[in-house]
């Protein structure tokens, strides 16, 4: 199992390389991306602050030189120094990673304890009024802008009735809003992936022989239901984690939550590049691992992922 | 001593407003330690008569009147919980496809142990060897590594013979195989019939052997039931329904068998074959079902479904102009 | 072929929407805008404002019209970039293999490997504000699923016998590729045309309520959002219209894509992903 997880995360090693070339690419070959680009109330760079960038850059040495010294320095964990605050870009982004990953898991955590079962209930009784109601509710999930139903829960739960904060971080209390925003609409997709799977499941062969070796419902359910289940449930997760990440970006931002996400809209509007081109990469490289996680959950469960 | 009787049988299948039978006045007996087969075409309803009898149809099909009886009691009727205390005790069944019967993700070993879990409440370590122990019996090699192996990494007369151990563990009275041959390379076949015959006899277990292939059901039972189209059109023992068949449908049946050597002999020279096509359950024929397919057909056939008839030489016929 | 209520009901609203970016000019009130009174900013909704007005005073009914014209732009312009890249790209790697159909496939992973939106945004970072770049950034990031779709089609209908045959004619390998293979996927590929433009819509709302999209004062649903909450607490309704449309519009087209596939694609295994 061990050299499986290796194996799955030296394969996912080209593509982050890629993904750091293509970054590389977007921001520090582009010529006069960085310099130039108009933003805000279009005013350019002045010409000190320009010569300046190009000498930090160094965007004059040529395109090879410049892409191995980043290599480089990413091997070493040097992520550039931002422009804004002068910090080292990766302390920046240490800070920033627990309130991300805290946001995240909880999102998760609430998508899963409520979706999976809700998806089973659904399942039943395909076509009842459980089923419908359910199934329509998660068409509605997926089809709501995560920051709109952030900024609705925002006045319903914050302003109005005062339960929770609107904004900040720090307590348990300020996570509730943002997780429940981020989390609908994987919630949402848990209930449709675990309705279809279960349905699927029960009416297979093997639960057919179950049921004729005079298993109960509850042991057919329990003994081989369940784990069929999660196996196709586990491969939904890992897919869509990277949207959950992109939504990540946009609920911080709603919710004004120190992570990863609001840094790099920060650092796009401030144009630090230094900052975007890291948090871009700390993203990948998480979903990335995510991903591994995942692979291997699912190869515990499901014995054909390793030896076919 | 009868085991199992079947007595007009009838299986519906819901439909919009009506419901059609696609199962009608099936009857059949088997004896304890009998071997029984039901051959006929893909869609003539034997396989949903063996779900029936284990009780295990669903929607939309229903038992929709006749009885099964298993030692003289009613067992179609019965309610969930008593109909799983028979199954995989009393009445066993095995399946066609091996490959998707079996649960990809567990040992086969676990599975051959949960019979032992269910119906003599062992433990799982005294299941486990159990297992073992079932899977010798059914000559697998090295059982106890075998035991750990998921169904993928097994050959499909492993996987099949793993299904044989499932359905004898606890002795049943009846197994009920459903072309567990098909699916199998045509060496494997004959390995996999041989092993059933052998156990089943051991232990005194009923076979019902559902076919298409009417020569492996001639060789493996006493009495043969063709079905067709729902109904069952002739029951004889095997040995006379080869060598006299009184139903056309059946006289049809056996002159398809390709035969070695035969050529010359009987003056054929293509593979015979049945003009027509088996009818679905919402076109089922007026009067006798094979009627449009039948080179005896008459006025009769058309309008009236032919009642059962006792054959003089014994076995029973469905058909106006038997013989 | 039966036509089921998803379909139905979903082909309605996203009609509805269609038809009102595109009858925009006449049925909105007012110029979104230029039509600006201070005097009368902030009205709750009433009978001469429908939806109330905005902290410029403007009528947020007709912006939300006119915001229809361009969220449902974008949506359709880069959801058609999307297919028509992830199309091209995944046939001809499906069908030629070797080389070409190595690098999609680590294109693909590599796309795949970056959430969209994400990278939308660093395009938008470089390419600066507008409808163009928004386009852009949109119109490029999303093909992944579809090229893989395209991709696994080709592979399983290239050795179709009709295909082999059209080679031997002579065949050239474009014209089979458009006017036999490509015919055969098209119900699977609408599909998640359908769906993706709903997450196109979406996407859009978020980078012009980022402030990286369609910047005011043109009413994308997005930026009418952010400006709505800096409003909160003064006039709340502001934040219930724009967002309204976008859910309204984008369960239309998911409902839609999801009656769709039943018609065209009913063995879809990755149903509901």
């Amino acid at each position: 199992m061990l050299l499986f997880g290796v194996r799955r995360l030296l394969q996912s090693l080209p593509t982050v390389l890629a993904a750091a070339l293509t970054v590389f690419v977007l921001f520090s070959v582009i010529p006069g991306s960085i310099a130039t680009s108009m933003f805000d109330d279009g005013r350019g760079m002045d010409a000190e602050v320009m010569e300046r960038i190009r000498k930090e850059l160094r965007l004059d040495d040529p395109v090879h030189v410049r892409f191995a010294n980043y290599v480089g320095k990413l091997a070493v964990l040097d992520l550039g120094v931002s422009f804004r605050s002068r910090e080292p870009v990766a302390q920046l982004l240490a800070k920033r990673l627990w309130p991300t990953f805290q946001l995240v898991v909880a999102a998760m955590a609430f998508a899963i304890a409520i979706g999976v079962p809700l998806g089973f209930v659904a399942a039943m009784r395909p076509g009842g009024v459980i089923d419908a109601i359910s199934m329509f509710g998660a068409v509605s999930g997926l089809s709501i802008a995560a920051f709109w139903f952030g900024l609705l829960m925002m006045y319903l739960f914050a302003l109005k009735l005062g339960w929770f904060p609107t904004f900040g971080y720090g307590g348990w209390n300020n996570l509730v809003l943002p997780a429940v925003t981020l989390g609908v609409a994987p919630l949402a997709l848990l209930a449709r992936t675990t309705r279809a799977a279960v349905l699927d499941v029960v009416n297979a062969d093997f639960v057919r022989t179950a049921r004729s070796k005079g298993m109960s419902e509850t042991r057919v359910v329990r003994w081989h239901v369940l784990r069929n289940v999660a196996v196709i449930v586990l491969t939904t997760l890992g897919l869509q984690f990277g949207a959950l990440m992109g939504q990540a970006v946009v609920v911080e931002k709603l919710f004004s939550w120190p992570g990863v996400g609001s840094l790099l809209v920060d650092s796009v509007f401030q144009r630090d590049i230094p900052a975007v081109q890291g948090c871009i990469l700390l993203i990948v490289l998480f979903f990335l691992v995510v991903n591994t996680l995942v692979d291997i959950a699912a190869a515990l469960i499901d014995p054909r992922i390793k030896y076919g | 001593m009868t085991l199992l009787a079947v007595e007009d049988l009838r299986i519906d299948l819901a439909a919009g407003d009506a419901p059609h039978a696609a199962v009608e006045e099936v009857s059949f007996e088997i004896a304890r330690g009998e071997t029984f087969g039901l051959v006929g075409e893909s869609g003539c309803g034997k396989s949903i008569t063996a779900l029936a009898i284990m009780g295990l149809l669903q929607r939309p099909l229903s038992i929709g009147g006749g009885s099964i009886r298993l030692d003289g009691r009613a067992i179609q009727d019965l309610d969930a919980g008593e109909m799983r205390r028979l199954r995989g005790k009393r009445l066993a069944m095995i399946f066609q496809e091996p490959m998707t019967a079996l649960n990809p993700l567990l040992p086969v070993g676990r599975q051959i142990a949960e019979m032992f879990i269910l119906h003599e409440g062992a433990s799982w370590r005294d299941a486990q060897r159990r297992a073992i122990e079932v899977l010798e019996r059914v000559r697998v090699p090295a059982p106890e590594r075998r035991a750990r192996d998921y169904p993928h990494q097994l050959s499909g007369g492993m996987r099949q013979r793993v299904m044989i151990a499932i359905a004898l563990a606890c002795s049943p009275d009846l197994l009920i195989a459903d072309e567990p041959t098909t699916a199998l390379d045509v060496t494997v076949q004959s390995e996999i019939v041989d092993l059933m015959r052998e156990l089943c006899a051991a232990n005194g277990t009923a076979i019902l052997m559902i076919s298409h292939d009417l020569g492996l059901v001639a060789s493996m039972c006493r009495t043969v039931g063709v079905m067709y189209a729902g109904r069952l059109v002739e029951m004889r023992a095997s040995a006379e329904i080869f060598k006299a068949p009184a139903h056309p449908y059946t006289r049809g049946l056996v002159a398809s068998l390709p035969r070695l050597g035969s050529r010359a002999a009987v003056g054929q020279r293509r593979l015979q074959e049945i003009a027509g096509v088996v009818p679905s359950i919402a076109d089922f024929p007026p009067g006798c079902r094979f009627h449009p397919r039948c080179g005896r057909m008459t006025e009769i056939c058309r309008t009236d479904a032919p009642a059962v008839r006792t054959l003089p030489g014994g076995g029973l016929v469905r058909c106006h102009h038997h013989g | 072929m039966r036509v089921g209520t998803n379909t139905v009901i979903g082909g309605t609203l996203f009609a509805i929407a269609i038809l009102v970016g595109i009858l925009a000019p006449w049925i909105a009130h007012t110029d979104p805008v230029m039509d600006a009174n201070l005097m009368l900013a902030e009205e709750p909704p009433g009978r001469e404002f429908w939806f109330g007005t905005d902290a410029q005073g403007r009528d947020i009914y007709s912006r939300v019209v006119h915001g229809a014209r361009i969220s449902l732009t974008v949506g359709v312009v880069a959801q058609l970039l999307n297919s028509m890249i992830g199309t091209a790209l995944g046939l001809s790697a499906g069908y030629f293999g070797g080389w070409w159909d190595d690098f999609v496939t680590g294109l693909t992973n590599l796309m795949l490997a970056i959430p969209s939106l994400i990278f939308a945004l660093a395009i938008m970072a470089i390419l600066g504000p507008g409808l163009t770049s928004l386009l852009v950034a949109l119109g490029l990031t999303n093909w992944s699923f579809t090229c893989r779709l395209a991709r696994a089609s080709a592979l399983s209908l290239k050795s179709q016998g009709y295909v082999q045959a059209s080679r031997v004619l002579g065949y050239g390998d474009i014209r089979i590729m458009i006017t036999q293979i490509l015919p055969n996927m098209l119900g699977p590929l609408i599909v998640i045309a359908t769906l993706g433009m709903g997450g196109t819509i979406l996407a859009e709302a978020a980078l012009s309520f980022l402030g990286l999209g369609v910047r005011p004062p043109y009413p994308s649903w997005g930026s009418m959002l952010s400006e709505a909450r800096d409003q909160i607490t003064t006039a709340p309704w502001l934040s219930v219209f724009p967002g309204l449309a976008i859910f309204l519009t984008v369960l239309g087209l998911n409902l839609l894509g999801d009656g769709l596939r039943d018609i065209l694609d009913p063995q879809s295994r990755s149903r509901r992903a």
